[in-house]
């Protein structure tokens, strides 16, 4: 993995009235935009041919500060819109950023549709387990029995295994790390761009501000300092007793399969198919 | 074809059918829809005909997503429409006034059934005439087209093409179940002959551009995603090059400009038919298919030597309410006949100037006709109701 200068990352920010951004102190958002940023520098993608599409929260305010063709669309829609975007020019690089409110609640349908088509979209999201934006309500993937501002008395609900529900619904990409693992996800950030089909990179994601607040996980080093050791590689995963799993995640690149068609080639093929010159046609 | 075959050729045609090809002539090449009654034909065409010219089709999830697709397919160089009907209208409220907000064209095709709800899937109605002004949450202007017949849906198909592209929103054409399930025969145009609203392509440095102009002129030239201006799009109050802001100054900047360039171009956008108003004293004021009913009475009471005329919008909104004034003024009663509890009755009264309420004096001279109960007005039933308010 190649490293990126500061200086590089800046060619890829926009500079004008757009600092400083909106996101709290010890907030993760800054760090996965950086680890977005040194992907797509490292691919070499031309600013032109990238388009950043979000839809409504914390993470989704991320577009307005990356010197791309950026769409800061409707909550939960990101991914329907990207769609558009992506049938019309198959050629654009098309990033998703969204969170997990954003993308598994309101936007669920779009997501598992997206996955089920295997259109090539690359969508990451960043999850902080918590709706942020809003002061801090409970989404699908708060931790059971964890305090939020509509959980006081902590959450009865159980959580989406966002990744799972990816490979269950037809990703072809689909990989979970953390952002303190910033270099990790730097890396899967590229594989999923690179890879052909619809690609997902879970980014567990700190709101000390918000979510750490109200369940004790401490500022925002302490945070990561959780993320560090509760964010753990698939096979050390494997080797714990179920109940030294409670808390722990798993990371890595958790599905990957290169045979299942892309949709808008799928759809090319279907324009070439009906319009290829029928066979003993004296024109 | 042959290209030495530019005459004028004569085809049967559904309604759903010719607006789905009216949006081909004016140069539809991305579609998303999800199905419903009674608008589907349209979604089965655009799905057969894209893809022979590079055209994209693509059946989405559901009608939030259909919108959302067809946005972001315009804001990547698209002339884009979905069409749906009344439950699927009501989820696309939203992505309208995203539309809107963003001023990225589009086309929405209602072919209204009877509501509320699930209401009458396979019957007409004319029932969403408000929503199609006042859906979307927030002020936002509306650009609402009804046609009356097939041939008219074709036209009307391209004008509203036309106008999203000019105007840079979201255009509504409305249709019914009767209109879009019913078979006429249509002249189509020489293809040539059509005029179709190109997307202007900006010519500044990007560095100069600004995606939303101070001082716009329609159309205006409008880049789009992957051609080097790498522009913001946002939901937000947004300034000149698309950033969010809140500054009281810049958020009027964008509320006047999208009022402005409707009621500015009213001239343009609005379309009205009269018929047999020159010496009227009756005036029936009908738009779409009610307006066929409301024709063929004009026609039986001037043969009873009643002097009644009929009043078309093929513009709903902007509402044209000078025009209307003036056009109604001297009318001694006017008739609103309309499949629903009184939608354009209650404009009308806006307009002349009395309150919504029939027992107020001023509203006498206006009578509605309505109807719910998913069958159409008939001329008879207009034809008797014109023999007793004179």
């Amino acid at each position: 993995m190649k490293k990126i200068s500061q200086k590089e990352i800046h060619k890829y920010l926009r500079h004008d009235k757009k600092f400083p951004h909106v996101w709290c102190p010890g907030c993760s958002n800054g760090i996965v935009l950086g680890s977005t940023i040194r992907a797509i520098a490292e691919l070499g993608f031309k600013k032109d041919n990238v388009a950043m599409v979000s839809g409504i929260g914390c993470s989704s305010r991320m577009p307005v500060y990356a010197d791309f063709n950026t769409l800061h669309s409707l909550h939960g829609r990101a991914i329907a819109y990207a769609t558009g975007i992506k049938m019309y020019k198959p050629d654009m690089e098309v990033v998703v950023i969204t969170g997990d409110g954003d993308g598994t609640a309101i936007g669920g349908n779009h997501f598992i549709h997206a996955a089920r088509r295997n259109i090539d979209l690359t969508v990451i999201l960043i999850n902080n387990y918590i709706y942020g934006m809003t002061g801090g309500q409970y989404s699908p993937t708060t931790p059971h029995g964890d305090k939020s501002t509509t959980t006081q008395y902590g959450n009865i609900d159980p959580t989406f295994d966002i990744c799972k529900l990816a490979i269950g619904a037809g990703a072809t990409f689909v990989a979970r790390t953390s952002a303190y693992h910033a270099a990790e996800s730097q890396s899967f950030i590229m594989q999923a761009f690179k890879h052909k089909g619809f690609s997902l990179v879970e980014i567990i994601s700190a709101c000390p501000v918000i979510y750490g607040k109200l369940n004790k996980k401490g500022d925002a080093p302490a945070m990561m300092k959780l993320m560090k050791e509760n964010i753990i590689p698939v096979k050390q995963y494997e080797k714990l007793s179920q109940e030294d799993r409670i808390d722990k995640q798993t990371r890595g690149i958790l599905f990957h399969d290169t045979e299942k068609m892309e949709y808008t080639d799928a759809y090319q093929e279907l324009i070439d198919s009906i319009n290829k010159p029928e066979e003993g046609s004296n024109e | 074809m042959s290209s030495t075959k530019t005459k004028r050729k004569t085809v049967l045609m559904q309604g759903n059918e010719a607006i789905a090809r009216g949006a081909l002539a004016a140069g539809l090449d991305f579609f998303a829809g999800y199905p419903i009654t009674p608008s589907t034909e349209i979604a089965e065409i655009c799905s057969v005909e894209l893809p022979k010219n590079n055209g994209k089709f693509i059946q989405m999830e559901d009608e939030i997503a259909s919108i959302s697709a067809i946005i972001g397919a315009s804001l990547a160089g698209a002339k884009t429409m979905t069409a749906t009907s009344g439950p699927g209208y009501s989820l696309m409220t939203e992505g309208i006034g995203f539309a809107k907000m963003t001023e990225t064209p589009c086309v929405v095709v209602n072919v209204m059934r009877g509501g509320p709800s699930t209401g009458l899937p396979t019957k007409p109605s004319q029932s969403d005439i408000m929503q199609s002004k006042w859906g979307n949450h927030g002020d936002a202007p509306a650009i609402v087209l009804y046609p009356n017949s097939v041939s008219e849906s074709y036209e009307l198909s391209i004008r509203a093409m036309n106008l999203a592209e000019k105007y840079r929103t979201c255009v509504v054409l409305l249709s019914d179940e009767v209109l879009g399930h019913m078979r006429e025969p249509i002249e189509l145009p020489d293809l040539s002959q059509v005029r179709i609203v190109k997307r202007i392509k900006p010519t500044k440095p990007p560095e100069w551009y600004q995606h939303y102009p101070d001082n716009p002129k329609y159309p205006m030239p409008k880049a789009s995603f992957g051609e080097g201006y790498r522009f913001h799009v946002t939901g937000l109050v947004h300034d000149s090059k698309g950033f969010p802001t809140n500054r009281a100054d810049e958020t009027a900047i964008l509320m006047e400009r999208l009022r402005n360039k409707i009621i500015h171009h009213m001239n343009d956008i609005v379309q009205l038919e009269s018929f047999q108003m020159e010496d009227a004293k009756v005036t029936i004021f009908a738009a779409g298919i009610t307006s066929r009913a409301a024709k063929e009475a004009v026609i039986m009471a001037r043969k009873k030597g009643v002097k009644v005329g009929l009043l078309r919008p093929l513009t709903i909104w902007p509402f044209p309410d000078a025009a209307i004034r003036k056009l109604l003024g001297g009318q001694e009663t006017i008739i609103v006949p309309e499949l629903n509890e009184g939608q354009l009755s209650r404009e009308i009264k806006r307009v002349m100037g009395c309150c919504w309420n029939d027992n107020v004096k001023t509203c006498k001279h206006i009578v509605q006709l309505n109807k719910t109960d998913g069958q159409l007005i008939t001329p008879i039933e207009i034809f008797n109701l014109i023999k007793e308010v004179i």
